[in-house]
């Protein structure tokens, strides 16, 4: 084992699946010399070259549709979409073809491509650079979702990912973009469809996913001394959701906080919540809450975001009034 | 070059197939046999034979909500084509994608396309797959005037030109995007061709109910595109000659105006230059009564067969493994 920041992990995905394939290329914005907004891509257009490396100008709609085109015709192609917030642009391409061309085409294509996109507020972006839009895949069938939350999940899934013959939208996060995390030396890759009991425990069950998942476990260990024991649960996928794993801790604490950096209303905690009922109501000890970001853009202050994100601290809050309930 | 007279009555026999093909849809349409809509070329007939015969077999087609020329100008079956429209199982999507999103790899044809403009970058997807694989093959996609006004066009236009990809931008202006003139849509009067210019892409217009003028046009921008030249632009004028959908009334143009335009249906004018190039009315007539016959008898046989079952409808959305090609 090694210890790599999550940023070098995806690198070293990419690398690895760009040299074991020739018929994976990646597509996006200043993916060249710069490396990419945030340096994941480095190093790869000066390895790989501009055959392999197409940057493109600033055209998200098309460029997405592009990546499905070239799929469609036994490409693997690997999008980078600078803030998840520019996904908008790519929608239409995710939705109307990514998503529904093997079906509508009577299975006679697939689109092996990946949508990867750091999603999150880092610390004052703003409105139009910090969103977690993970709630918005997830709706569209024929798209899978994962949303890692270590250096070991993001290079084991991406890979995976990669070689899988269905598109699907890879959540990076730029908070968890220089945390450091072990990974194995040799090559390994990772289900698209697993949640991973992260830290095991008995009282009450944390889920979780990307950004909220090292959160969730500084939470624990906050709580332990006060005689609290936290299982942690990651979702890992978002599309679609391991009800099986999800389930078992359910029945084994039968109290419940999901928490995400995504807006609350409509997002994945929600359909979590809903299936913990639909499935698990006889194990519920309290009801299901969720902690997730305030309905509103997320601020450029660093003051005014705080208030909008969700902290740790509303977890303790969260955890207390769960344990409360009788 | 010159077309064979058998290349000539084959043009011919195609496009009354297709005249045809969608006179069948309206009958089925008026006796409730048919669901959804569906955008007829009736009168834009030259443009898809003339296209799609200018091309090579294993050039790559993407078409978008108007393609049933461009699918039988393809020879796909009509019967599994009309199949695919009355919902069949049998038909090319089994039913799942209908008149807007057929598709079939085996002709190289990548599929119709109901979002406006949509199919534009996934053809330049696919161009850029064949640059990658070192392939001598070209994609050719149909758009309408309509569809010119998308980001998407734009934005593919100068990527593909940026990249020097492999592909034709086949652009069938027939005045209209649903209601919407091209006057009142396309600034600057109207034509597409010249937007090309500020992509670098070369682009010429031409009259698209003319096929002998598309085909020998055609084939050679596919030439030029095939050696590397980059991509090409070729504005087709035409005019269709109903509604835009099913039947609708037509309010946005006059009665006048149709009359004027239905003296260059292709139907009509292509006869009368077979004629002059010396075919005979026996043999034109042949190549349009054996086209109905291929129709008639597709329609029959597709009515006979069932639709999905459960089974149709709720699998096929995630791909166990990779099946493109
Ligand atoms: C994104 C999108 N917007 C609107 C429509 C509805 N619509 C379907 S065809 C059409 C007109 C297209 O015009 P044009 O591109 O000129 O093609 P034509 O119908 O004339 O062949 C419209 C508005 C659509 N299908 N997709
Ligand atoms: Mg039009």
């Amino acid at each position: 084992m090694r210890e790599v920041f999550y940023s070098k992990a995806v690198n070293e995905a990419l690398d690895e699946e760009l040299s074991r394939d020739s018929s994976v290329i990646m597509i996006g914005e200043d993916i060249g010399c710069y490396g990419g907004a945030f340096g994941v891509s480095k190093g790869l257009w000066e390895k790989y070259g501009a055959e392999r490396i197409w940057e493109t100008p600033i055209s998200e709609g098309s460029f997405t549709g592009i990546a499905v085109g070239a799929a469609m015709m036994g490409m693997r192609p690997i999008l980078e979409i600078m803030f998840m917030d520019f996904v908008a642009l790519a929608l239409d391409q995710m939705m109307n073809s990514a998503g529904k061309l093997h079906y509508m085409y009577g299975e006679q294509v697939t689109v092996p491509m990946v949508l990867r996109t750091p999603g999150g507020a880092k610390g004052g972006y703003g409105p139009s650079h910090s969103q977690m839009l993970s709630n918005l895949f997830v709706g569209i069938p024929g798209l899978k979702v994962v949303a890692p939350s270590t250096p070991m999940q993001a290079k084991g899934l991406l890979k995976a990912a990669i070689r899988d013959p269905n598109p699907v939208v890879f959540i990076e996060n730029k908070r968890l973009y220089p945390q450091k995390g072990e990974i194995p030396d040799g090559e390994y890759l990772l289900p698209l469809d697993k949640a991973e009991v992260l830290s095991e425990g008995t009282d009450i069950t944390l889920i979780s996913y990307s950004s909220m998942t090292p959160v969730c476990l500084a939470v624990k260990n906050a709580l332990k001394p006060h005689g609290i024991n936290l299982e942690v649960v990651d979702l890992v996928s978002l599309q679609p959701l391991d009800t099986d794993t999800i389930f078992a801790s359910v029945r084994k604490t039968g109290r419940v906080v999901i928490v995400e950096e995504a807006c609350l209303t409509g997002g994945v905690g929600g359909e979590v919540s809903a299936l913990i009922a639909e499935h698990c109501l006889d194990s519920l000890e309290a009801p299901v809450i969720r902690v997730g970001a305030a309905d509103v853009p997320i601020p450029s202050s660093l003051d005014l975001e705080k208030i909008v994100l969700p902290q740790a601290d509303d977890i303790v809050q969260a955890v207390k009034r769960i344990r409360e309930w009788t | 070059m010159q077309l064979s007279t058998d290349q000539l009555l084959d043009f011919y026999h195609l496009m009354v197939k297709i005249r045809s093909f969608e006179e069948t849809l309206g009958s089925l349409f008026s006796k409730g046999l048919l669901g959804g809509t569906s955008h007829f070329c009736i009168g834009q007939e030259a443009s898809a034979v003339g296209v799609v015969q200018g091309v090579r077999d294993t050039d790559w087609l993407v078409s978008n909500h108007r393609g049933h020329g461009h699918l039988l100008a393809r020879r796909l079956d009509v019967y599994r084509v009309m199949a695919e429209l009355l919902g069949r199982e049998t038909g090319y999507c089994f039913g799942r994608g209908g008149s807007q999103h057929m598709c079939s790899m085996d002709n190289h044809f990548l599929g119709t396309n109901g979002i406006t403009g949509g199919g534009i970058p996934i053809a330049a997807g696919a161009a850029l797959a064949l640059k990658c694989q070192k392939s001598d093959s070209i994609v050719v996609v149909f758009f309408g005037d309509g569809a010119s006004n998308q980001g998407t066009f734009h934005e593919t236009l100068n990527i593909a030109s940026l990249w020097k990809l492999p592909i034709m931008f086949v652009c069938e202006n027939n005045l209209y995007g649903m209601s919407n003139p091209v006057k009142c849509s396309v600034a600057g009067g109207g034509r597409i061709a010249p937007r090309a210019a500020g992509y670098a892409i070369p682009a010429q217009t031409l009259e698209g109910r003319d096929v002998e003028l598309v085909w020998e046009t055609t084939r050679q921008a596919a030439e030029r595109i095939r050696n590397g030249g980059g991509p090409e632009l070729l504005e087709l004028m035409t005019y269709r000659l109903c509604g835009h959908s099913k039947s609708e009334p037509r309010v946005y143009r006059t009665r006048e105006e149709e009359e004027q335009m239905a003296k260059f249906d292709p139907l009509v004018t292509f006869p009368k230059r077979l004629l002059e190039l010396g075919c005979t009315q026996e043999q034109i007539d042949n190549a349009a009564n054996s086209a109905r016959q291929m129709v008639e008898a597709a329609t029959q046989k597709a009515l006979q067969d069932k639709p999905g079952d459960r089974q149709v409808a709720l699998s096929g959305v995630f791909a166990k493994e990779e099946v493109s090609k």
